[in-house]
């Protein structure tokens, strides 16, 4: 019996001077905070306003910043393919191994999509929807720091990965016989599963918490047609996560006990059914990528009408569109394996509704488009952004229409054509829209803007490189080159992947600039300061409050008349009303608590203990869990009093809000 | 003038739709979010029982759900489960009514009832392992121990949450917070009953018939 059940030394990957050279860096890098936190003495104030916090606005930014990080993760593991593909032909062997390149493909693709595009959203939902709402938290706050830590525990894991152990080779999707204990003996499979189901249960709490508050705790008069889109668009987004998140937990579940208790789900003896899988995976796959692009498309339409000084037009179409999608998504899921072998009419059903789900989409493009007819359009860094995604998204989109054909899509499966496609909507859908809300929305954050030079320079390299990193991936994809290729002896292939390899520089170089434009913005505060809560003349709630939002959001619920409530207040001439007429009343806020953070900590404790086999601690690790939720159970104090005085002292010195 | 005009310069809030109200009360927010975790659990259960349906013929040469069941064993768990809910229901009406001692009566009773309902399903899966049923052995058993199983599991947290609940009435009384948790901890139990009637027709009348 050992105690340390699978775990010794031969887990550290002292051979592959990469990762050794990777996995210093991030521990020189993560020592380097960390000292630097406690030189400084900032670890009460982190504790306090941030480890502890139950706002949604620090969740939300504590969000953010995780998504940020792991895009750095996942761009690295992104360049190192790309430059792998560029010198891997013919006689070259490229500088990675199979069994590592194999690691890298399938992080890069768990990482972008768990940890780097769900936290952006769901990041900047948690900062903007309470606000949008005009209500001071959502439904229930100290869940929401649960789900945030649990995210944050996955994304521990999975970096652990790098160090102790190794990453799943399975491709980010881990479909078995492969992802089975008979082929995959090692922990990789099992970092996977551990860490995307503990940040799976983060997610789906997140999805509860918001469907409750959007559907039960809006501002007086916020009826549901007069809800901000972006609103809409988390709404739909999180009844999915509530709809799909559970196949995805329930399927992982599977997946563990075959593995870890010879089960046989998807196992290829005693009728195990591998197929059961893929269609249990993409039921729970196809949604996400709605749950993801969404509340992006929430981002651009709140740009878009800001920007352009107009209200958004078709608002109710865009509603009805974005609910239609919501339906559609959870129709679709065959067509990411028409190959199944299906007959011929499930095929054209799935191909046909694949093809459906396009009409609200363009819908919602031409939108966009009309609410920029005719309008003033401001070209800052956030309307680049949009437009920049309306132009290669409707590219993007149509070679998805392609591949819903499942003639088509038999010959293309699993190409590079795929990666080209996907990437095409993903990238300008997601990350440009993540983008255009992170811009738009850091001045009510942190109360300055963000330099704008720095910022379309950003936009400027993410866009071209885009096009050079994934357009010649539709080439060699027709050109017959398969996805997560470690080595290609077509030397024709050799140039378009030079010019991939190009783009990714290029995108590189985008990245660079954002790291820039947030150093600059920060030491050139002062200049960038918004003293008004409303730099962009905009038209939603959000921006009638101080910048950064107290942590009331509003001394006085909002009364909310009609759509784009504050264009209305501030057009009514409100928005310059004096406050010393205004009653305040004590406002009780949740208390701040660990709970989640200790929660976290246990969680990693328990997935790690899993992965390794080390039961005793994997024990230990679960009492801990239950014990840190008896505590919170048994609390006294759950919410703390703002007197008036507060209140009336912090409209007298930020600027107030609109009075109702 | 037409009514739609007329309408729009009466005062509005005269007659505000009901999802123009503001913020509903902390008890009905409560409720409302333990509904859609439900709904979430309910659509777990739900990837688990298409499992079982495509693996409930894949015996692997194994035994089969006719050689397996027993009704009687079956029969009786059922009623265990059913009539703690029904003990749960009027657990309900203690709370409402601020009745302590009949609280904790009631709470006993359902608690008992589910331990025994436990208790006969561990029985099964003990005496379908000792025969060599073991999940292990086929498709079919690996999909029928996980279903049921979880259940099971669910169960059993009910009862340590039931537990707690106790002592929290004991500790904290009757406060709005220990309230809000007794009305989600009764609709989870029933949730779970609901569950188990799908699961009793799925797997035990279905599958004895076949």
């Amino acid at each position: 019996m050992n105690l340390l059940g699978k775990l010794d030394w031969s887990a550290i990957p002292f051979d592959q001077p990469i990762i050794m050279g990777a996995s210093g860096g991030m521990i020189l890098g993560i020592g380097a905070v960390l000292s630097w936190v406690l030189l400084k003495g900032y670890v009460p104030y982190l504790w306090r306003e941030w480890i502890t916090s139950v706002d949604h606005k620090r969740i939300g930014v504590m969000y953010i910043v995780l998504a940020l990080l792991m895009l750095l993760r996942g761009f690295s593991d992104a360049i190192m393919m790309r430059t792998q593909q560029a010198v891997a032909a013919g006689g070259a062997q490229g500088y990675l191994p199979p069994e590592h390149y194999d690691q890298i493909f399938t992080a890069h693709g768990t990482i972008m999509i768990f940890f780097v595009a769900m936290p952006l959203v769901i990041g900047l939902m948690n900062f903007v929807v309470p606000l949008q709402l005009g209500i001071r938290d959502v439904a229930f706050p100290t869940l929401n720091s649960v789900s945030m830590w649990l995210t944050a525990s996955g994304i521990l894991l999975i970096n652990v990965s790098l160090f102790v152990g190794e990453f799943a080779r399975t491709g980010w999707v881990a479909y078995p016989p492969l992802s089975e204990l008979q082929f995959s003996p090692g922990v990789g499979v099992d970092y996977y599963l551990w860490s995307l189901q503990i940040s799976g249960v983060g997610t789906l709490l997140t999805g509860i918490n918001f469907v409750t508050t959007i559907l039960k705790t809006r501002a007086p008069g916020m009826g549901y047609m007069r809800m901000p889109v972006f609103c809409w668009t988390a709404l739909a987004s999180n009844l999915m996560i509530v709809a799909v998140f559970p196949i995805l937990t329930a399927t992982f579940a599977m997946l563990l006990l075959d593995r870890y208790l010879g089960f046989h789900f998807f196992s290829i003896d005693a009728g195990g059914n591998a197929m059961m899988y893929v269609n249990l995976f993409w039921m729970w796959g196809h949604p996400e990528v709605y749950i993801l692009v969404l509340p992006a498309f929430g981002v651009f339409s709140e740009v878009a009408a800001t920007f352009s000084g107009k209200p958004l037009f078709g608002y109710r179409s865009m509603v009805a569109a974005t609910m239609a999608i919501c339906i559609l998504s959870m129709m679709v899921w065959l067509h990411h394996f028409f190959t199944m072998g299906a007959s011929a009419n499930v095929n054209a059903i799935f191909g046909m509704a694949s093809m459906i789900i396009g009409v609200p989409t363009g819908v919602k493009i031409f939108n966009w488009l009309f609410t920029m007819y005719g309008g003033r359009v401001r070209f800052t860094t956030p309307v680049l952004w949009t437009i920049g995604f309306m132009v290669t998204f409707v590219l993007g989109g149509l070679t998805g229409v392609l591949l819903a054909v499942p003639a088509v899509d038999w010959t293309v499966h699993n190409s590079m054509f795929l990666i080209a496609h996907f990437h095409h909507v993903i990238i300008p859908g997601v990350v440009f829209g993540a983008f255009a809300g992170y811009v738009y929305w850091f001045p009510k954050a942190f109360g300055f803007t963000l330099d704008e030079r720095w910022g379309k320079a950003a936009f400027w390299c993410w866009f071209i490189g885009f096009h050079l990193a994934f357009m010649p991936l539709y080439v060699v994809g027709l050109m017959g080159m398969t996805r997560r290729l470690q080595h290609y002896d077509v030397l024709s292939w050799q140039p378009w992947l030079l010019v991939a390899e190009a783009g990714a520089v290029v995108i590189f170089a985008g990245i660079v600039c954002q790291i820039v434009q947030i150093v600059v913005s920060i030491r050139r505060r002062e200049e960038l300061r918004d003293l008004t809560g409303d730099p962009w003349n905009a038209r939603t709630l959000e921006w009638s409050t101080a910048s950064p939002p107290p942590a009331w959001n509003f001394a006085v619920l909002p009364n909310v008349a009609g759509r784009d409530a504050y264009w209305a207040q501030k057009k009514l001439g409100h928005a310059t009303e004096a406050t010393q007429a205004r009653k305040y009343e004590p406002i009780e806020v949740p208390t701040n608590t660990a709970t989640g953070f200790v929660n976290a900590f246990f969680a990693v404790v328990t997935g790690f203990a899993l992965i390794w086999h080390i039961w005793w601690l994997a024990a230990l690790g679960l009492l801990g869990a239950l014990a840190t939720f008896l505590l919170f159970a048994f609390r006294d104090e759950e919410e703390v009093e703002v007197p008036a005085k507060a209140l009336a002292e912090f409209d007298r010195t930020h600027h107030a809000e609109v009075a109702p | 003038m037409n009514v739609a005009v007329a309408i729009h310069d009466v005062k509005q809030d005269a007659f505000a739709p009901a999802s123009e109200a503001g913020p509903a009360p902390k008890r009905i927010v409560a409720a409302f979010g333990f509904w859609i975790f439900l709904l979430s659990d309910i659509v777990m259960f739900s990837a688990l029982f298409a499992a079982y349906a495509v693996l409930s013929h894949a015996t692997a040469g194994g035994p089969t759900a006719v050689q397996l069941f027993s009704q009687t064993n079956v029969a009786v768990e059922t009623a265990c489960l059913l009539v703690s809910s029904y003990t749960c229901g009027i657990m309900s009406l203690a709370i409402n009514a601020r009745r302590r001692a009949a609280t904790y009566l009631y709470a006993l009773l359902t608690f008992l009832l589910g331990a025994a309902f436990l208790a006969l399903e561990v029985r099964e899966f003990a005496d379908m392992v000792a025969i060599g049923a073991a999940p292990q052995r086929s498709a079919f058993l690996s999909s029928f121990f996980t279903l049921v199983g979880c259940h099971g599991l669910h169960v059993a947290a009910g009862l340590v949450w039931l537990t707690v609940m106790m002592a929290q009435v004991a500790v904290l009384g009757f406060r709005a917070s220990v309230l809000r948790r007794l009305l989600c901890f009764a609709l989870f139990w029933h949730a779970l009953d609901i569950i188990w009637v799908w699961l009793f027709t799925a797997v035990y009348l279905i599958g004895v018939q076949s």
